[in-house]
């Protein structure tokens, strides 16, 4: 594995006598100065993580302010949610993130499960444990080829996101589903790994690793990647905290989070795995975080084959779906998606349908606050860069 | 900047000279995984119509349809999915949760037409191209959304029981009920067959609710005898239960028994809201031939209309066959008594030990009453005729077991050959096993019948319930003669017989001469089935009558003779079961009302 570069903070040197006055932490901007230009970026733009969208108001090409406009995607999944009996969730919380729906499937399944004092099968947990990996994996993949492609390098992308496509095979083989898989659902999972999968399954582990390997040679020793990737975006570790970053975005800077670690589930206590952190906090730390993650997932997937048990239930008993309802009471569960800390809360009321269910995704925090603060200072043509590199996903916004 | 940093992002050109990972063709050579949830296909002859695949889609893409071909069936709504695929998502939720197995997914995954109304298909009826692969979505073995396990009834150990007439069945408790309750899909299926259209999914989602007194109001909608019912009901409904197909059917009768059983009888009128329907409230009369189901429901529902109500019973106690044909272990007398003391306490009067024909005519009750309902039942046995059944210790069950009921001595021999394959047959079994073990300690009885035991009409539980109890049951054979020594009986001679309905299913028993069997007894019982006694009708009245196949009077669908005044149901009409006699009760009670408003 790569070593962790030591950012060297190269700060975008601005001449700050030409930028808008500061009041109440809001630029004062004056369009009739024709100092400014404001324009869109998004929400249909290649260089935007999905459908959102930034205002962003220039001075040359430098932003000096920038906001985050959402909607675009909304569905509704949350209120939709309140309206559907409880074994009807899983089919519309994958939809909260394409590239990466089972952490969704997995934190619903398992907070309907712990309201209503169900505990799965021992072989459930080692599929959804190498579920999770694999949607780590494959949304790994799609992000490095989007962080590439938003410096204007689309060779990665067409490498990994086929790579991606060969995992999508392995979650077809199970699921039934390329995209969303619905495999998780309250209970336990669906199916049992079908035949000869452990073997296809090492296969591409070890397929994904060379094809990695050319990855970290045309990437990361890049000397135009490298300039323009690191000293941006930088998040300090003091921001970690005031703005709730979690996930790839926070060990960058330092901080020891990660959920499977710090408060384990399914069978994360049980595999041999390390906290990956750096303190660059520049985008291109956390690029190479990224990178190392990837290859702690796949060694977490070898691992988790050699260990789940052949024989063995799949789903515990639950009460007839139709009429199934759970005691009152609330619960949160969390897990470790690519991005970061991604929850559902969950409040029944007792009745067939929840009363509400909430989902905290990281992109919230990472994809508003965050990057409008980031944003500023830098260059326009960075932006897309930028946003890559928080990793940000909207629908996970606009729920 | 290292010259290495410059370098090696030309590395990507390595990758030209490589094999593509791209295919050419996909959809040639790229099927959909064996597992993949692809096109719907649907096997019509296990699908049963019940719609839960309906109620379970979140995206409303399934309505049921009627489709040609496929009709109304026992258990088969008749109906089949129509898939709009403009709204299904293909998670397969409809796959999982469908109870018969017949809808399954296909890998198909490409389909190309210009039209968007043909994406609104009906698989099963219209072509589609995938129809036949086997390859694709199915739900998994180990995987069950649907509780296919019945919440097990208690009730008394064979040791406890065969010599006693105590209840067998304990019913269920709460817990018990709310969670059987829980397993039902609410597809509906067992009102279309259930005689009286009892509104089950609705009373067993009461049951959840645990809303007990709006499901003992949603029982005497249709059915004013949930007691008897609860206990002794032919259950047609759990036979067409949509979860028979794979697992145990809800106990809907026990179900019902449990409603009942939570409603103590001082409470009967506050929650069903009859406090004050003591005045008449409509000033005609009508006359009621027979206190069994059928002139019991009349009788309730015409009540409730404010008629003045008299019932007429030959027996000296209410209920008909429920009360002098079924054994108290299956139902208790005084379960009998709460639902019809209930009906008499809304004013109905019954007149006991009065035979019409004899104690009073006909044409009396014609004179003395605006409309007269005749639910006389079966009460004449039929005999096998066979030599040597004319012994006088060859008896009708029916005659027995009315015996029991009315509290009189009967004969209990040693060694007993019971004759028939129903129910009837293996109450008398069971009766006569009981008292064989008092009298002698142990039990020797057989039952036999000419139905092989996978078509006996007796429901299963009886069967094994009887052999827990010691009985013999010995079907597929055919009665030749009892044999005769000296006035006694010997034993009874049997032939195999080979099959009991002809092609174009009638009555029509075939035998293997050759294989013959012996069983000893010195008592015989005969229980083949019943026949009814018209004999109130004088002649003149039957002038008036027309009669159908079976000398059966014939009625309209309001159960109304060729004398306007005269309404027949029960078992002579239709059944012979209770819960027929009470649909027909019911509905004669609203052609009275029509006829005499
Ligand atoms: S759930 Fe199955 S059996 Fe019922 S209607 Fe749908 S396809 Fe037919
Ligand atoms: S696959 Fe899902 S969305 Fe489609 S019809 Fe079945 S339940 Fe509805």
């Amino acid at each position: 594995m790569s070593k962790i570069s030591e950012s060297k903070y190269k700060n975008f040197k601005a001449d700050r006598e030409k930028f808008p006055k500061m009041e109440n932490g809001k630029p004062v901007i004056d369009l009739d100065s024709h100092k400014f230009t404001k324009i869109w970026q998004g929400p249909q733009h290649p260089g935007v993580t999905g459908n959102m969208s930034m205002e962003i108001t220039l001075n040359g090409d430098e932003i000096v302010d920038a906001k985050t406009h959402v909607g675009y995607l909304h569905r509704g999944f949350e209120k939709l949610l309140e309206r559907r009996k409880y074994i009807q969730g899983f089919t519309i919380v994958c939809r909260i993130c394409v590239p990466e729906p089972d952490t969704n499937e997995y934190c619903y399944s398992a907070a309907v499960e712990e309201l209503s004092g169900i505990e799965i099968p021992e072989k459930a947990k080692w599929i959804r444990t190498l579920n999770l990996e694999m949607s780590r994996i494959a949304s790994f993949l799609m992000w490095i080829g989007g962080q590439a492609g938003s410096l204007g390098m689309g060779i990665i992308g067409q490498w990994t996101v086929s790579m991606r496509d060969f995992w999508l095979d392995l979650f077809e083989e199970i699921s039934g589903g390329r995209i969303y898989h619905m495999y998780i659902i309250p209970g336990g999972v669906r199916k049992d790994l079908p035949k000869g999968f452990k073997d296809r399954a090492r296969n591409l582990v070890t397929k994904t690793r060379k094809l990695l390997s050319d990855v970290e040679r045309t990437f990361f020793n890049n000397s135009i990647i490298k300039s323009r990737l690191k000293g941006l975006g930088i998040i300090t570790p003091e921001m970690v905290d005031e703005y709730g970053i979690v996930g790839p975005n926070a060990r960058g800077s330092g901080k020891e989070y990660d959920v499977r670690q710090n408060t384990p589930y399914l069978k994360y206590n049980e595999l041999d795995l390390n906290m990956l952190t750096a303190t660059g906090g520049d985008a291109y730390t956390r690029a190479e975080l990224r990178y190392q993650e990837m290859h702690q997932s796949l060694d977490l997937i070898t691992q988790i084959l050699d260990k789940i048990p052949e024989d063995g239930d799949i789903q515990a008993k639950i009460p007839n779906v139709i009429n199934w309802k759970i005691p009152a009471g609330q619960t949160y569960i969390k897990a470790e998606s690519t991005r970061g800390e991604h929850g559902f809360y969950v409040v029944s009321d007792g009745s067939k349908f929840p009363r509400r269910v909430f989902n905290r995704g990281a992109s919230y925090t990472h994809a508003i606050s965050v990057l409008e603060k980031l944003a500023v200072n830098t260059s326009i043509s960075d932006l897309a860069g930028l946003m890559v590199s928080l990793h940000t996903c909207p629908p996970e916004i606009e729920r | 900047m290292s010259l290495k940093d410059i370098l090696s992002p030309f590395g990507v050109w390595k990758r030209a000279a490589q094999k593509p990972w791209t295919i050419k063709k996909p959809t040639k050579d790229r099927p959909g995984a064996e597992n993949y949830r692809g096109f719907h296909k649907n096997d019509f002859e296990k699908c049963i119509g019940c719609g839960t695949c309906e109620d379970i889609c979140q995206n409303a893409a399934i309505d049921l349809m009627p489709v040609d071909k496929v009709d109304t069936d026992m258990g088969d709504s008749g109906l089949r999915p129509l898939l709009d695929y403009g709204r299904c998502c293909w998670c397969a939720l409809c796959v999982d949760v469908c109870p018969t197995g017949s809808l399954t997914m296909s890998n198909e995954y490409t389909w190309i037409s210009d039209e968007a109304e043909d994406f609104r298909f009906i698989p099963g009826a219209d072509e589609t191209k995938w129809q036949n692969e086997s390859r694709g979505y199915k739900r998994s073995e180990n995987m069950q959304l649907i509780d296919y396990d019945r919440v097990e009834m208690s009730e008394l150990e064979p040791e406890n029981r065969d010599k006693t007439f105590i209840e067998i069945v304990k019913g269920y408790n709460k817990e018990q009920a709310m969670k059987e309750a829980e397993r039902c899909l609410e597809c509906g299926i067992c009102v279309a067959q259930c005689p009286a259209h009892m509104d089950i999914p609705e009373y067993i989602a009461a049951i959840r609710e645990d809303d007990i007194e709006n499901a003992f109001r949603i029982l005497y909608e249709t059915n004013p005898l949930p007691e008897i019912c609860g206990r002794i009901c032919t259950h047609n409904c759990e036979t067409a239960c949509a979860l028979h197909n794979n697992g145990e059917s809800i106990a809907i009768r026990w179900l019902k028994r449990y409603i009942a059983d939570q409603i103590p009888p001082e409470k009967y009128k506050e929650v069903l809201g009859t406090k004050h329907l003591a005045d008449p409230k409509i000033n005609k009369k009508v006359a009621i031939i027979g206190a069994g189901p059928a002139g019991l429901s009349a009788a309730y529902y015409l009540a409730i209309l404010g008629y003045e109500i008299k019932i007429f019973e030959a027996l000296p106690n209410a209920g008909g066959m429920t009360r002098y044909g079924i054994p108290k272990y299956r139902l208790p007398y005084d379960q009998i008594d709460k639902d019809i003391n209930y009906i008499k306490s809304l004013g109905v009067k019954v007149q006991f030990n009065t035979r019409i024909g004899e104690d009073i005519s006909l044409e009396k009750l014609h004179n003395d009453y605006d409309a007269v309902f005749a639910g006389t039942g079966l009460h004449l046995s039929r005999s096998t005729n066979i030599p040597g059944s004319d012994n006088k210790r060859v008896y009708f069950a029916t005659n027995l077991l009315r015996e029991v009921t009315l509290g009189n001595e009967i004969d209990v021999a040693e060694k007993i050959v019971v004759v028939g394959g129903g129910n009837v047959a293996m109450d008398i079994t069971r009766t006569l096993a009981r008292l064989q073990n008092k009298k002698y300690g142990k039990v020797q009885i057989t039952a036999t019948s000419l139905e092989t035991e996978d078509i006996m009409p007796a429901d299963r539980e009886e069967v094994v319930e009887a052999r827990e109890e010691k009985a013999i049951i010995d079907p597929g054979w055919g009665p030749k003669e009892v044999e005769i020594e000296n006035g006694k009986i010997k034993g009874l001679h049997v032939v195999k017989c080979t099959s009991v309905f002809d092609d174009e299913g009638r009555f029509n028993p075939k035998f293997d001469k050759n294989q013959k069997k012996y069983f000893e007894a010195d008592m015989v019982v005969e229980a083949i089935g019943q026949g009814m006694d018209l004999s109130y009708l004088s002649e003149e009245i039957k002038t008036g009558l027309k009669f159908g196949p079976r000398g059966r009077i014939q009625v309209n669908e309001k159960f109304q003779s060729d004398l306007k005044w005269l309404f027949v149901g029960g078992d002579i009409i239709q059944g012979p079961d209770v819960i027929s006699g009470i649909a027909n009760g019911h509905i004669a009670a609203k052609g009275i009302n029509k006829y005499l408003l």
